[in-house]
């Protein structure tokens, strides 16, 4: 019987040579993720109950994003139990080093088809990998640290295909919101979304993260890419051993339950509304658009490449007076390095105001939450009513390039224009 | 198994019914009873005060969506739901209530239960009786361990039965690692 990827995954991990849609099975997770805010401070409780420890401390990464750097009292307090834990139970650890769904990978622990759980939503972010990666509340998450196991229903694979390539000027960000305008943010059914196509095997890693992130948006429980080069040579650069990638792939007549395709080459920027990732449109259709704040930053929105895109508008431009530019990158690493090309020196040189890599105001933390009846246009992946501050804020999604060019304009802006020539420095 | 299988009423919604609704955020911080008693109440305010042991819930498709909080699903168990019957449901949601005791079954009922029809959920069955109308709607089995995990009241007294049974059969007293 020809398998999905998804399958394949979920057949090794519960032992099996098939596993069949619908299934409900028991699998062995190869790794759990975990982060300060859904971690220590909501499964010790539990694992004390159980009067037990980890599974397989070996197998549990812990990384601060949430509350760091710690901005009130409880914040402080919620990171020295994570760190008291940490030490306590010898589990691998990044303390402010960026944020989980990015650091997870940069530090070599995700690789093609290994089943994977995280403490966080946008978990479907290890899907890039060719990895089973999914999203579990705490207690749930609990009961993986003490036994290494979860159920699962064997998911039906939802495909969905873009042909052609992006132009310039479009991003991961862009294919994204437009599913989530034509799909909804049911249409993944919490199968297994799967993408595929010449336009997502021409993307970087970074790009690639984006779109399985991402995946949680589509209402997926993953978001897989069949691993090939461009994964192992990322896997190896961040010090892991990428495996046999043929082994993760698709058989060619393996049944899906949907394939959706798509034109990428059209694709126009897409820009979602207030308050859902849902009500995606072209940029076009947003002609008179005043914005506040512009943001850079997230998981889906401030990695390396997010950073360099928004660098490539504002270089040698200058911000509307009035709007602020808030940058947050997702990691120290990509921070440093994005220093180290300049990058870091264009947003200084614009007056950008320079966050600590953390998830910050994206999941409504830190000390940058928007204020009453500002209207912000965002990297980031949600824009729902009151997530990024006041419950009169308004957040619109976009890519990194047309965040800055909006920053730039003052208003919502196609940022096409803007990297032809004419204003570069 | 030791489900009680009592009687109770159908209490109907359509799609799309949000953790807004069934744990709206003002009350998050409050003790689940206190949470418990605003479930639902921003779509039908008399809801928690009406509901009790055995009635069941009847909807149509994406019922649970939004944010992954656990209380979505503990507060209508704790109202004494004796389960939902929805079209579809979001995928968090879903494993949620099955790790805090509540079951839940994917079908097309809700063209066949009217609001106040007298129903009985058979969990071990896979059945909904509606008496009202002298039918049996056959749902999709619930698999023998997460029938388990349900009857033993959700995934934590589940696993402190498991770690109960490994400990006491064990030879050493020390060793309370976990069985995988």
């Amino acid at each position: 019987m020809p398998m999905t990827l998804a399958e394949k995954i979920i057949a090794r991990a519960c032992g099996r040579s098939s596993v069949q849609p619908g299934e409900i099975v028991t699998a062995k997770v190869d790794l759990a993720m975990i982060h300060d805010s859904g971690g220590p401070r909501r499964v010790e409780p539990i694992l004390k109950r159980l009067g037990v420890g980890l599974f397989d401390r070996s197998k549990v990464v812990l990384i601060s994003d949430h509350f760091v750097p710690g901005n009130d009292e409880a914040g402080r307090a919620i990171l020295e139990l994570t760190r008291r834990w940490a030490a306590e139970k010898q589990v691998a650890f990044y303390d402010g080093e960026g944020i989980c769904h990015v650091v997870l990978p940069e530090r070599g622990h995700l690789k093609p088809g290994m089943f994977v759980v995280g403490g966080d939503s946008h978990s479907p972010t290890g899907g890039a990998f060719g990895a089973y990666m999914f999203g579990i509340g705490a207690t749930e998450m609990a009961g993986v640290l003490a036994t290494g196991e979860i159920w699962i229903r064997v998911p039906d694979t939802i495909l969905i295909e873009w042909r052609g390539r992006l132009s310039e000027g479009l991003t991961a960000k862009d294919i994204l919101l437009a599913l989530c305008g034509r799909l909804g943010m049911d249409g993944g059914k919490y199968q297994a979304v799967q993408y595929m196509g010449e336009a997502i095997e021409s993307l970087g890693m970074q790009e690639r993260m984006t779109l399985s992130n991402m995946a949680a948006e589509l209402g997926g429980q993953t978001g897989l890419i069949a691993p090939d080069a461009t994964t192992a040579d990322y896997v190896r650069a961040a010090g892991g051993e990428p495996g046999e990638i043929g082994q993760w792939q698709a058989d060619p007549d393996a049944p899906v339950a949907e394939h959706h395709v798509f034109d990428a080459a059209s694709l126009e920027p897409q820009v979602a509304a207030p308050h859902s990732p849902a009500n995606a449109a072209d940029v076009g259709d947003y002609p008179d658009t005043p914005v506040d704040v512009a943001y850079v930053g997230a998981c889906t929105g401030a990695k390396y490449i997010d950073l360099e895109r928004a660098a490539q508008v504002l270089r040698g431009r200058s911000v509307a007076p009035g709007v602020e530019l808030l940058v947050a990158p997702a990691s120290r690493r990509d921070q440093d390095r994005a220093a180290a090309d300049g990058i870091m020196a264009v947003f200084e040189d614009v007056g950008a105001k320079i966050l600590p890599t953390a998830c910050g105001i994206c999941a409504g933390y830190g000390t940058a939450r928007l204020g009453d009846d500002v209207t912000c246009i965002s990297s980031t992946a949600r824009n729902f009513k009151g997530r990024m501050g006041a419950v009169s804020s308004s957040v619109y999604l976009a890519s990194p390039y047309t965040v800055a060019a909006s920053a730039v304009a003052g208003r919502i802006t196609d940022p096409r224009p803007m990297l032809t020539g004419g204003g570069q420095a | 198994m030791t489900w009680d299988m009592s009687e109770g009423r159908a209490f109907v919604f359509g799609d799309d019914i949000d953790t807004d609704q069934l744990a709206p955020g003002q009350y998050m911080a409050a003790p689940l009873e206190t949470l418990a008693a605003h479930c639902l109440e921003a779509i039908d305010p008399s809801f928690a005060s009406t509901v009790g042991p055995g009635d069941v819930i009847v909807a149509g498709k994406n019922f649970g969506m939004g944010s992954s909080r656990e209380q979505a699903a503990q507060a209508l168990r704790a109202l004494g739901v004796a389960g939902i019957v929805a079209r579809s449901f979001a995928g968090i949601f879903h494993r949620n209530a099955i790790n805090v005791g509540l079951p839940v079954f994917a079908a097309d009922a809700i063209d066949r239960v009217a609001a106040g029809d007298r129903v009985m959920l058979d969990v071990a069955g896979a059945s909904l009786v509606n008496e009202t109308r002298q039918s049996v709607i056959a749902l999709e089995p619930l698999p023998p361990f997460l029938l388990e995990l349900i009857d033993d009241g959700g995934l934590i007294p589940h696993l402190e039965k498991r770690f109960a049974r490994t400990s006491s059969s064990s030879d050493t007293d020390s060793k309370k690692e976990a069985r995988v």
